[in-house]
């Protein structure tokens, strides 16, 4: 088994960062920069910037707080929200990005993902799949949660893999923010589908909740908010609860 | 002392050149031309991507010639992943393609028994083997220390003996770096592996300085 990276995903509204449940009813929290440089010193393992209103209102403005940040943080950062054209993605990636996560615009138009794949290299591009529990399945949504994307989460993944993203990141809509553990059952069901690397994002409430999704799925990621974002347990805790429950992570 | 980033139109050099711009006294500059590299005291060839389109832009530029006659003066190169392969005699990636031919050995695609998923994006450790790490860019390094990697090919020098580090992925050990000569080369990201990666940024530097 590989050692499980714990992401830092931070939501943006304008420059602050925002945080609702099932990715609704966002609350101003703090300030990009700080909380990305606090959480790289205390040795989160990557951070995703995901603009959380951008796909709604049609823009991106995430650039400043990118550049700042790769100023401040040497590990992986990913930025998503609103990515529509190539030349988004160029700009996200010469501005310090080293990954892009795409939605909206890859249910719209597929054939984008696989020029990005092309032009950029699959490692650049993760897909996004945003999911709500229907029954015994997964639906995928659009638009920041708000739209249907017409579409079952899992397959909607495959598909992804099949045009050339080179990590998955799953979102839980049901579980977003509200800290009380992930969908495992859907992370479980969508790292069965694909063969490529799969971050599981939504429910992080306690390191526990991370251990169970480690023992129960073969997900090679956690991203994680409101977790640490409102102090619950701070990074090195985490790590050090998952290593003593015989999980790798980097120490 | 002049560090140049060899800037050929792919991939993420901005976080190169801001962990560069860490250290004091080192000035740092993005270029592809030839007067720049050549008058360069360290040089770094940068990459992620595809091989093939990688040594496509090379060419538009003419730099396999450049990074040649730079490497002839024995001043000191570090190739960092994509740039790391590019050193190579060849690769399989979509079929073959010729890369710079300054390491002999080829880059092929993980072997199909590696037992874990591709590409390997992941932190993972590095182990010494039998060339010794002091005076290279882990001489402050320890061993097994944790780095950032997003690749699908690997590289495999004709010459075990320049192997500075293997890595151990789906079952596969691969090299993860190199050492022949005043060229160094790493398979994971330097740039964007904490402070450890610092560190070897750091060392890098320090051989440019003794060289000078």
């Amino acid at each position: 088994m590989n050692k499980v990276r714990i992401i830092a995903r931070i939501d943006i509204n304008n420059d602050s960062v925002v945080k609702g449940k099932c990715l609704e009813g966002l609350r101003k929290i703090g300030r990009p920069n700080e909380m990305s440089k606090k959480y790289y010193e205390e040795g989160i393992d990557e951070i995703v910037f995901l603009d959380a209103v951008a796909s709604l209102y049609d823009r991106n403005s995430l650039i400043d707080i990118l550049k700042q940040a790769t100023k401040e943080t040497f590990i992986p950062i990913t930025i998503g929200g609103g990515i529509k054209t190539i030349k988004d993605i160029k700009d996200a990636l010469s501005a310090g990005a080293d990954k892009v996560a795409i939605n909206t615009q890859a249910v719209k138009n597929l054939d984008f993902i696989r020029e990005a794949a092309e032009m950029f290299g699959s490692q650049a591009i993760v897909g996004s799949v945003v999911a709500r529990r229907h029954r015994y399945r997964w639906e995928a949504f659009i638009d920041n949660a708000k739209h249907r994307a017409h579409k079952d989460a899992t397959d909607w993944a495959a598909e992804l893999e099949k045009a050339g993203v080179g990590e998955i990141m799953v979102t839980s809509i049901d579980n977003d923010g509200r800290q009380k553990g992930f969908d495992v059952d859907l992370v479980d069901a969508l790292t069965k589908r694909v063969n490529i690397p799969v971050i599981a994002s939504g429910g992080a409430g306690s390191s526990n909740d991370i251990i169970k999704l480690c023992k129960n799925t073969n997900c090679d990621a956690v991203a994680v908010a409101s977790l640490i974002h409102y102090g619950v347990e701070n990074i090195s805790e985490i790590k050090s609860n998952m290593k003593r429950n015989n999980i790798r992570v980097r120490l | 002392m002049k560090i140049v980033i060899v800037d050929y139109g792919i991939g993420n050099v901005q976080s190169i050149f801001n962990a560069l711009s860490q250290f004091k006294n080192v000035n740092v500059i993005l270029s592809d031309s030839q007067d720049e590299i050549m008058r360069a005291d360290g040089l770094i060839l940068p990459g992620v991507g595809a091989f093939k389109r990688a040594m496509k832009e090379l060419k538009r530029r003419n730099l396999p010639n450049v990074l040649g006659s730079y490497i002839l003066q024995g001043k000191p190169l570090l190739g960092i992943c994509l740039g790391m392969q590019l050193l190579f005699e060849r690769s399989e990636e979509f079929g073959y393609t010729e890369g710079l031919g300054f390491i002999k050995g080829s880059v092929e695609y993980f072997p199909g028994d590696v037992s874990d998923k591709l590409p390997h994006v992941s932190w993972n450790s590095i182990e010494k083997q039998e060339l010794s790490w002091s005076d290279t860019i882990f001489s402050d390094i320890k061993n097994k220390d944790n780095f950032y990697f997003v690749h699908s090919y690997i590289c495999k020098p004709k010459d075990q003996s320049i192997i500075l580090s293997k890595t151990k992925y789906g079952g596969i050990d691969f090299c993860s770096s190199i050492r022949q000569g005043s060229i160094h080369a790493c398979q994971f990201h330097p740039e964007k592996s904490a402070n450890s990666g610092l560190n070897v940024m750091k060392n890098f530097i320090d051989i440019v300085k003794k060289g000078e």
